[in-house]
């Protein structure tokens, strides 16, 4: 599409969407509150006028609040999980399921895939967005699918070879394992040729260590369960920074202090305005990811990339392709009246190259009955409850009260020991 | 004498299982001359219970609480034993035929001879039975 | 009631009867054409396509069975060439290699299809809203409902399974008006939410259950709808058939097979001749229209019979008797066939104990011993020994009575027994046979 051509329908698709979050009373109070109507955004320039979306915001609005359309219309609902307590919800439409799967669609075309390859999605399906969305991404292009879900990895393997899997998906670190395992049982997997690699960062050290081990072509994916899930942005065959279909996603770069935009090759908080979202609409969505644009044009000539990502604006952490908040942690440990308040997290990665968290906690004194079973038992609550509401298991460390940091001021009380993934 | 005086105070404290948590623990005993007559270490995962029969449990308690310690008095009882073989099966038979369950127990021998500290789910009948049988317990009075 | 397929669902017997015929003799010529393993065994049986001159013929066409599948691992028996196939799923077997069953696009469709109309019979609509706790990936159970709910337009909600306290969370909060599970996990999730301080019937919009994926009682059901406060259907499949296919319609009469999809027949395992409607022996099943893996004559190995009569919905498609055991999980004690579905069959009749049990065979001497380990309810708990064992005895009667063998009963705490997330796994046998 021509670039004239683009912007005009990517300003026709953003009235639309303005029209849109006009049901959804959080953006109809903000909107008027700024003054802003649809026919005052007469260039993309105007964009700018708009208020952002921040993800504390659709934490207010649970369950339904941010839906535009009757639940009747709403085929499908994921959750993920929220900074403190309750999930974020978002919902589909029928249209947006297509929209959504034929957006994974088009990536695993751009990376080469057909209706004749066997296609690995080894990732948890369910609420993680990353597992329905490649499984319908994968069926539209008319693979065979193997919906294969994470665990028993010497399992996977026999599949691999025993299907002939051409493409697989999962999180870079669990290819990391697969390579260890198939390495053990002396299979070098010859006919898998496609790696597409996401949820979680990676550096090039990391895909240069993947592809050399499973023999593949290793891809980044991105996305986000509030702007569908995965399919965001992915990278084309040169693997040099992730593509983003502009038609149906509106990007700034901004600078996360100031919320002004940044130009290309400048690294600040990536923002997006999804454009084809019928059920749960957004504005200038804070994504929070660390990026920018890239300066020049992709020898593949599809429209312009944004750099593989560099961070966080915040302190979310991903755990084994999982999101957590610190304050998610500090949530969960106040509502248990046998710890402390204070706390600390350790990440590390193990020799399997999974991430462990490890959770540091004070047992409060008069919790302490002199009883080991008692305080095993504190333990195992701990480690429970913060399974159930992260959907993570952590190892939970009881320590002596008073031994743990206190901090004045901004709280460290993360220590990612990872390397570099 | 009443059972209850055969109901002794041990103190529990609760530890890190790194280096230099049992010395700190001693070295605050030794400091308020605290007399150490047994103690056992329980560990856990990352963590453990360091038991102790000592002969001011209160003081003890107090400064290793003053020091930062979550620390608790536990009761037990202790039972003289003979300080040859079948001594400890004497003991422990006894308690399991009448379907008292030893928690846990720790043991130590001197000049006056063997000394098993138990820890039971039902410490008066426990008491009840031993000395029923003609059994020594020992009395808290006599660790101060 | 409103039908997702009018056309199919009402069509009249003849019609369907002709129906029938034309798609089986289709199949049988497809799979002498297409099918080398089922060429040989027709061979074999000396039956030709052109043998099947009506809907009864069926019978002379050969059998297949669980074993043909793990022996022609992973792909041997598929119709189709690969580019076709868009779906595997893989089911575990106790021993060796695993079940694989390919699909093509169509065989989605008609799976979709078949569950789309069965959801639809129950009277669910696009203004529902569908939990899927059955798992997802290589398990049919989750993919499967998750298709058919999003076919009907419902709002299928994933949640896949385990974290129950998060599955009731959310079922509570998005007002989920149905759930998709197996009945032991529905019954855990009944107690996680007591609990909690939730009951499903009062605190939530729930009000529907369709479960399946292992065998479930009556009584079981009487027990879900009085305790929950829900209707309980049942759901019938195997991923040999493409996976959970069928379900039962509103008036709770038995599970509806759709007759343009499959054709049913119950057998007597030991002698294979076919059984009248009523009688009980093991489900055998032909997939009329299934591309990728065809199924025919499948001995399945569930215990069922085919309900005589129409039901009062109208649809002139047979309905099968729940499944009230496998033909290789009976047990023998004693020489006497035991289904461990009779078992909770008895305890679910018996108010002082729960509905959760485990049975543990052994050998003692030359004879079995069965022991079957219940809990206890609490309203029912008695510090006196005597009560105890009159509650020990009394179940120890009535399962005598019912399994015409004796039994030895052990009584255990509320909540010791384990609780089952999938197929529930109650029998220990220690016998060395």
């Amino acid at each position: 599409m021509r670039p004239d051509e683009l912007e005009h329908l990517q300003l026709s698709r953003l009235r639309e969407t303005i029209e849109r979050v006009q049901h959804v009373p959080f953006y109809r109070d903000l909107l008027a509150q700024e003054g802003v109507r649809a026919e005052d955004i007469r260039t993309l320039e105007d964009l700018q006028r708009l208020p952002f979306t921040r993800k504390q915001d659709l934490r207010d609005g649970y369950p339904f609040g941010f839906f535009a359309v009757p639940l009747s219309r709403v085929v499908r609902i994921h959750t993920t999980s929220g900074t403190t307590g309750k999930p974020t919800v978002v919902g589909y439409t029928r249209g947006d399921l297509d929209r959504w799967s034929d957006l994974i669609a088009r990536n695993l075309t751009m990376v080469g895939l057909t209706e004749n390859d066997v296609f690995q999605n080894a990732v948890n399906m369910g609420m993680f967005t990353g597992g329905l969305g490649f499984h319908y991404g994968a069926e539209k292009v008319g693979m065979t699918v193997l919906p294969a879900g994470t665990g028993n990895t010497r399992r996977q393997i026999e599949m691999i070879d025993d299907f002939g899997v051409t493409a697989i998906h999962c999180t870079p670190s669990y290819a990391m394992h697969l390579a260890e395992v198939a390495e053990e049982m002396g299979s070098d997997l010859p006919s898998l040729k496609v790696g597409v690699f996401g949820a979680e960062p990676w550096s090039d050290a990391t895909r240069n260590d993947l592809q050399d081990r499973l023999g593949v072509t290793a891809y980044d994916s991105y996305g986000l369960s509030e702007l569908f899930g995965p399919g965001v942005a992915f990278e084309c065959p040169e693997q040099d920074g992730l593509h983003i279909w502009h038609d149906s996603y509106l990007v700034e770069i901004i600078d996360p202090a100031t919320g002004e935009q940044l130009g290309p090759g400048e690294r600040g908080e990536l923002v997006v305005t999804p454009l084809v979202k019928e059920a749960m609409p957004l504005i200038r969505y804070r994504t929070g990811d660390i990026t920018m644009l890239l300066e020049d044009d992709c020898p593949c000539g599809r429209t312009r990339r944004i750099a593989r990502f560099s961070g966080r604006v915040d302190d979310m952490l991903i755990i084994r392709g999982i999101n957590v908040f610190p304050s998610q942690i500090e949530h969960i440990l106040m509502a248990l009246p046998e710890v402390g308040d204070q706390f600390m997290v350790y990440v590390d990665r193990n020799e399997h190259h999974l991430d462990e968290m490890t959770i540091h906690v004070e047992v409060k004194r008069q919790y302490f009955s002199g009883e080991l079973a008692d305080l095993a038992r504190i333990q195992q609550k701990i480690v429970r409850t913060l399974r159930d509401t992260l959907e993570l298991r952590t190892a939970v460390q009881l320590v002596e009260p008073g031994s743990l940091p206190r901090f004045e001021g901004k709280a460290r009380r993360v220590v990612d020991r990872r390397t570099n993934v | 004498m009443t059972p209850d005086e055969f109901i002794i105070r041990q103190i529990s404290v609760f530890s890190e299982n790194r280096p230099g948590r049992l010395a700190a623990i001693a070295h605050a005993l030794e400091e308020e001359r605290v007399n150490i007559f047994a103690f056992s270490i329980a560990e856990a995962s990352g963590f453990g219970v360091v038991r102790a029969l000592v002969d001011k449990p209160e003081k003890a308690h107090a400064r290793l609480t003053e020091d930062g310690f979550n620390v608790a008095f536990t009761d037990v009882i202790a039972v003289r034993m003979r300080d040859e073989p079948g001594g400890l099966y004497e003991v422990a038979s006894m308690l399991g035929d009448t379907g008292i369950n030893i928690e846990y127990s720790y043991a130590y021998s001197g000049p006056a001879g063997a000394v098993l500290i138990l820890r039971v789910d039902r410490p008066a009948e426990a008491i009840e039975r031993i000395l029923s049988a003609g059994k020594e317990l020992l009395s808290a009075a006599a660790f101060r | 009631m409103s039908h997702w397929n009018p056309r199919f669902e009402e069509m009249p017997a003849p019609e369907l009867d002709r129906l029938q015929y034309r798609l089986l003799k289709t199949l049988a010529y497809r799979l002498y054409a297409f099918s080398p393993f089922y060429h040989a065994r027709m061979r074999e049986s000396g039956v030709h396509p052109d043998d099947i001159r009506s809907l009864e013929d069926v019978q002379k066409l050969p059998f297949m069975f669980k074993g043909d599948l793990r022996d022609n691992y992973p792909d041997r028996l598929f119709t189709v060439p690969h580019e076709e196939l868009v779906r595997y799923h893989v089911s575990s077997g106790t021993t060796g290699k695993p079940t694989v069953v390919g699909y093509t696009e169509k065989d989605i469709e008609l799976w979709t299809e078949s569950l789309a109309r069965a959801l639809t019979s129950i009277g669910l609509t696009r203004g529902d809203v569908i939990q899927v706790s059955y798992g997802y990936g290589l398990f049919t159970g989750g993919l499967g409902l998750h298709y058919g709910a999003e076919r009907i337009g419902a709002t299928v909600l994933p949640t896949s399974v385990g974290n129950t306290e998060r599955q009731i969370e959310l079922m509570q909060d998005l007002g989920a008006t149905a759930i998709c599970c197996t009945p032991s996990y529905l019954l855990h999730i009944g107690e996680v939410a007591e609990r909690m301080g939730i009951h499903l019937g009062r605190d939530t919009s729930l009000r529907a259950g369709i479960l399946g994926a292992e065998p479930w009682t009556e009584e079981m059901r009487r027990h879900v709808q009085d305790w929950l406060g829900i209707r309980a259907y049942d759901i019938y499949g195997t991923s040999e058939l493409s996976g959970p296919m069928f379900t039962e319609c509103a008036d709770q009469r038995g599970v509806h097979i759709w007759r343009d999809l499959a054709l049913v027949e119950v057998i007597d395992p030991e002698t294979g001749e076919s059984l009248a409607p009523g009688e009980r022996g093991e489900l055998v099943l032909t997939m009329l229209q299934k591309e990728a893996l065809p199924i025919c004559r499948y001995r399945i190995g569930d215990v069922s019979s085919v309900k005589d009569g129409e039901c009062s919905c109208g649809r002139a498609h047979p309905r099968i008797e729940r499944i009230t055991g496998r033909v290789d999980d009976m047990l023998i004690i004693r020489g006497i066939n035991v289904f461990p579905s009779q078992i909770e069959h008895v305890l679910l009749g018996l108010s002082e104990v729960g509905e959760h049990f485990q049975i543990e065979v052994d050998r003692k001497g030359a004879l079995d011993d069965m022991l079957v380990r219940v809990e206890v309810r609490k309203e029912a708990f008695s510090d006196k020994i005597a009560d105890l064992m009159a509650i020990q005895r009394r179940v120890a009667d009535r399962l005598k009575s019912v399994l015409n063998v004796a039994v030895r009963v052990e009584l255990v705490e509320p909540g010791s027994l384990p609780r089952f997330e999938g197929k529930a796994k109650r029998v220990i046998d220690k016998r060395v046979l």
